[in-house]
């Protein structure tokens, strides 16, 4: 939607850090999303169970994807819908315009899909003149602001409630000026009223998938609001856009995995609406689709497979991981630069988008591991983070002065004598610098800590100085 | 000269041989925080040794991507302490890498396999070494005033310190412990993260400092010095009235020494 | 060479296989058969009594309403009492659901109209093939016994849910259903819904009615 802007993380952070607007929101983010997750998983003692069973059912059909995709795609054509693979952003976007161009489509509605996000899919059906409208709340706002969304679950999370008010006012010229939107629930009025239209002249409707099931041919989606089924069942044709990974065995199977979704993302047990689509009306249905197509994408994933980041596969969506990020919560999602911020997109973006554009993404982590920890999948975040971090080294990515000072420690650390002769003379310097006040306000070459923190000075003594001193008084008494 | 640094293991009459392993910012910046180790581990009933040849864990080469120096310095490391019964290390974020990441730089390598595996097995962070380990309930020690504990990370996420620093500390007497808001939340600090991106890392430490202040503790504990010198410098930037503190000074009696980042009066 | 040939291509490249291993395949084929369960929350393994309160409680945690008539006759006067109470017209859409059609609906004033709905449609009656005692949630299947517009148009949407169909976990719901449709079968659409519509976008506070119903209404008969 928006150019790809991860390699000014730092300023983006920055400018994220002094947004008094964006600060406000994310307040939001801080208060709720933990809480509510956290007392979900306190009213289900199985909830841990759950995370190794899902994350063992991932684990197998990744291990045998290609099997599952081809099982998958059997179903779905023995139920009379058709199944299109892409290779890349390119070919998906070009399969969606063709199956929208044969329907003779003027108006598309769309359920929330961050896949369609990744390929940008709304440019490429309004270039060609047709009419893309995001119908999950969020994601219309953000429409409306011609931005990105910031969090993969909640897309305006990054907005407060003034700031959507105006954007309404601004676009629907239609209504009376003089209309009270001061109220969060008229603003939703407003949009219920002008979607409600827009759901029933839709000639295709598009939705992502949270799942894709190959027992069955069933594609998954799981919503609060009600947009993605209106999006699937009113319109003449209905198109998943679904990348490889969300292929899962059996109906039991998402059962599991459906345990772990809505509590780490909402807090939720179940989310509103959990629907399970399979192929075109049949002959005796009274609503629903003609047709229904099915887009499944690559675009990166199968390097995956058989990698160091073959867990990312696992990832469903929720979001947890980001709730529970100390950087996203300062920063949100924006400045992570595309798709999919926090830690899930520290990982994954360098993978879709290179590791020399995305640097940033998993450097800014202090591996508290705090996303590991909520990760419904047991996804080792911090893990692959250092594996980004191993690649950027090993092809010199890094900034020169950085690898240099880590260089020149390691150097030292390697010899121990050496090592400790430096740090000693260094440690007297400084502890002389420092006695009197016991800190440093400002230090050569530490601006980026003295910046905001005062440095404690260090005693002046090492400890192994100390040490050896002890020892040698010791000896000294006993000789 | 007795050189108790490369003291062969149980010599010592069937006191379990510990071999301390300081960290460089303990040796560097506050080695009361190694005395005080050294005190508590005593107290416990082992032999305390300071190898001679220990200088860094190698975790920042490690979180760099830098293998070949983790490995480098890794392999020096279990070289030097194999003669111990026992490391102990007064950090979570060190004693996080030697114990559970140090496998990794290992993996496949059937020379050093067994010997990583006993080593990382007789690893532990120090709080968790004395409640885990040695069984230690209580300490004999006194500190008049409220304190307040925040969870360093790695010690919390990665080696399960959670509850035993603070049984020990609530056996202080005369200490009053007050539960730090988001006591298990970041505090920014993360190594090399709070000199590569300082305007989050300050945004991160400035929350923490905060809960710090409306803790109404007057002093802020922890395991772990990096996580201890970033708070300490905040607050101190901020004015604000609260001294920081290794929680092994406390624990070990040993708090005549200037709180960090200060100076005796 | 096609889009599919090039993907599953890759994925069996980086996976190290080929297509061909018959112990890859036979593990497959036999899991998609045997479908095993997992880890199912003891919550729900309840006798009929308790199951049936764990749905009313969940449900209404999920801001459903909730109501039990002891049979079927007594549900269109239970359904006149929650119009009445809310001030809607005394107008309903159904499908042509057998159980939802032999109704004494002549007892009351509604005007019943049949079919799926265009839009129209206040309120939307429809009969739920079970319910999940576990999280309080309804499973519909689409037909023409019970459109699925009619669960997502009208703004008040009112189920009829036996209380022998209401199962303890997800898993029964499933085996029920294949036992019903046959292994691997589905209808076009089946709806799991747990409460009204609603979201959370706008500063994160909470609002039902975001696109689907307002209010979801459960009468449990039985």
């Amino acid at each position: 939607m928006v150019a790809i802007t991860s390699p000014a993380f730092k300023a983006n952070a920055k400018a994220a850090l002094a947004d008094p607007q964006l600060q406000k929101a994310l307040n939001h983010v801080r208060a709720g999303f933990i809480a509510k997750r956290a007392a979900a998983v306190d009213a289900l003692p199985e909830f841990d169970a759950l995370r190794d069973s899902a994350r063992d059912i991932k684990n197998h059909t990744l291990a045998n994807l290609d099997l599952y995709l081809e099982a998958y795609e059997e179903k779905v054509t023995e139920t009379g819908g058709h199944v299109h693979y892409a290779e890349t952003a390119g070919e998906a976007r070009g399969l969606i315009l063709s199956i929208c161009q044969k329907a003779g489509a003027r108006t598309v509605t769309k359920g929330k899909s961050m896949v369609a996000e990744e390929i940008e899919l709304n440019e490429h059906l309004e270039a060609a003149g047709i009419e893309a409208v995001e119908t999950d709340l969020g994601e219309y706002i953000i429409q409306l602001r011609h931005e990105p969304p910031s969090h993969i679950i909640a897309p305006a999370v990054h907005l407060t409630q003034g700031q959507i008010e105006a954007d309404f006012r601004r676009v629907h010229t239609h209504l009376d000026p003089k209309r009270d939107l001061s109220e969060a629930r008229e603003l939703l009025a407003e949009a219920r009223g002008i979607l409600r239209q827009r759901f029933l002249e839709a000639d295709v409707g598009i939705t992502g998938a949270n799942f894709l099931i190959a027992e069955t041919g069933t594609s998954v989606i799981v919503t609060n609001e009600g947009n993605g089924d209106l999006t699937q069942i009113l319109p003449r044709v209905h198109i998943v856009l679904a990348s490889i990974e969300k292929v899962v065995p059996t109906l039991e199977d998402v059962s599991q995995i459906l345990r772990v979704l809505a509590r780490s993302a909402t807090g939720q047990e179940m989310s509103t609406y959990t629907t399970f689509s399979t192929g075109p009306r049949r002959r005796d249905d009274p609503d629903g689709p003609d047709e229904y197509h099915v887009v499944i994408l690559d675009n990166g994933r199968s390097d995956m497979l058989g990698s160091q980041f073959q867990d990312m596969l696992r990832c469903i969506r929720c979001a947890a991981c980001m709730n529970h990020c100390p950087v996203y919560q300062e920063v949100g999602g924006h400045a992570y630069g595309w798709v999919y911020p926090g830690p899930m997109g520290a990982v994954l973006t360098p993978q879709l988008i290179g590791i020399d554009k995305a640097g940033n993404l998993p450097n800014a982590s202090t591996f508290c591991g705090r996303c590991e920890a909520v990760c419904p999948m047991r996804i080792p975040l911090p893990n692959m983070m250092r594996h980004w971090r191993e690649r950027e080294f090993e092809r010199h990515l890094q900034p020169v002065t950085y690898r240099t000072g880590l260089g020149v420690w390691a150097f030292l650390a390697r010899r121990p004598r050496l090592y400790q002769f430096a740090m000693g003379i260094a440690m007297r310097v400084l502890g002389n610098l420092g006695h009197r006040r016991g800190r440093f306000r400002a230090l050569p070459l530490a601006g980026g800590w003295t910046k905001y923190r005062d440095l404690p000075a260090p005693a002046g003594k090492t400890f192994q100085e100390q040490w050896k001193e002890k020892q040698r008084a010791l000896a000294g008494r006993e000789t | 000269m007795a050189d108790t640094s490369s003291a062969p293991a149980n010599a010592g009459g069937g006191r379990p041989s510990v071999g301390l392993f300081v960290t460089c910012l303990v040796d560097l910046f506050r080695p009361s925080v190694g005395f005080a180790a050294i005190k508590l581990i005593e107290a416990a009933g082992c032999r305390v040794s300071v190898p001679a040849t220990q200088t860094c864990c190698g975790q920042p080469a490690y979180n760099s991507g830098d293998r070949k120096d983790a490995r480098a310095i890794a392999e020096n490391v279990i070289a030097t302490f194999e003669p111990y019964d026992y490391v102990v290390v007064p950090s979570g974020s060190c004693g996080g890498m030697l114990k559970t990441h140090y496998a990794d730089l290992f993996t496949g390598d059937e020379a050093w396999s067994a010997r990583v595996a006993a080593f990382s097995a007789k690893t532990f962070e120090l709080i968790s070494f004395l409640v885990d380990v040695r069984g230690m309930t209580h300490v004999d020690a006194s500190f008049a005033g409220a304190v307040t504990y925040h969870d360093a990370c790695s010690g919390l996420r990665e080696l399960g310190v959670k509850n035993q620093p603070r049984r020990l500390l609530k056996s202080v007497e005369g200490l009053k412990l007050v539960e730090l808001k988001d006591a298990d939340v970041c505090c920014g600090f993360g190594g090399t993260f709070c000199v590569k991106y300082p305007d989050i890392s300050n945004a991160i430490v400035e929350r923490k400092a905060t809960a710090v202040a409306e803790s109404g503790a007057g002093t802020l504990l922890a395991g772990d010095l990096g996580c201890l010198m970033n708070m300490a410098g905040k607050l101190q930037r901020e004015g604000k009235a609260v001294h920081t503190r290794h929680i092994a000074e406390v624990l070990a009696g040993m708090t005549d020494e200037p709180a960090i980042g200060e100076v005796e009066r | 060479m096609s889009a599919r040939d090039t993907v599953l291509g890759k994925i069996r490249r980086s996976l190290r296989v080929t297509a061909e291993e018959p112990g890859r395949n036979a593990t497959v084929d036999a899991r998609l058969k045997r479908a095993p369960k997992g880890v199912i929350p003891a919550r729900g393994q309840l006798d009929s009594a308790g199951k049936v309160g764990l749905f009313t409680a969940q449900a209404e945690k999920a801001a459903a309403t909730v109501t039990r008539v002891a049979d079927i006759t007594a549900i269109p006067l239970a359904v006149a009492e929650y119009l009445r109470a809310h001030n809607l017209p005394a107008a309903l859409r159904m499908g042509e659901d057998a159980l939802l059609n032999g109704l004494p609906w002549q007892k009351t004033q509604i005007e019943v109209s049949h079919g799926a709905s265009e839009g129209r449609d206040a309120v939307g009656l429809s009969h739920a093939t079970a319910g999940v005692a576990e999280t309080g949630t309804l499973m519909l299947t689409s037909g023409v016994d019970n459109p699925t517009t009619l669960n997502f148009l009208p703004a008040t949407h009112i189920v009829v849910v036996e209380a022998g169909a209401i199962a303890g976990d997800f898993e029964t719901v499933w085996a029920n259903l294949r036992k019903r449709y046959g292994k691997g079968v589905m209808p076009r659409t089946v709806n799991m819904i747990s409460g009204p519509s609603r979201s959370g976008d706008i500063e994160q506070k909470l609002q039902l009615g975001a696109h689907g119903p307002r209010d979801l209404h459960v009468i449990i008969v039985g």
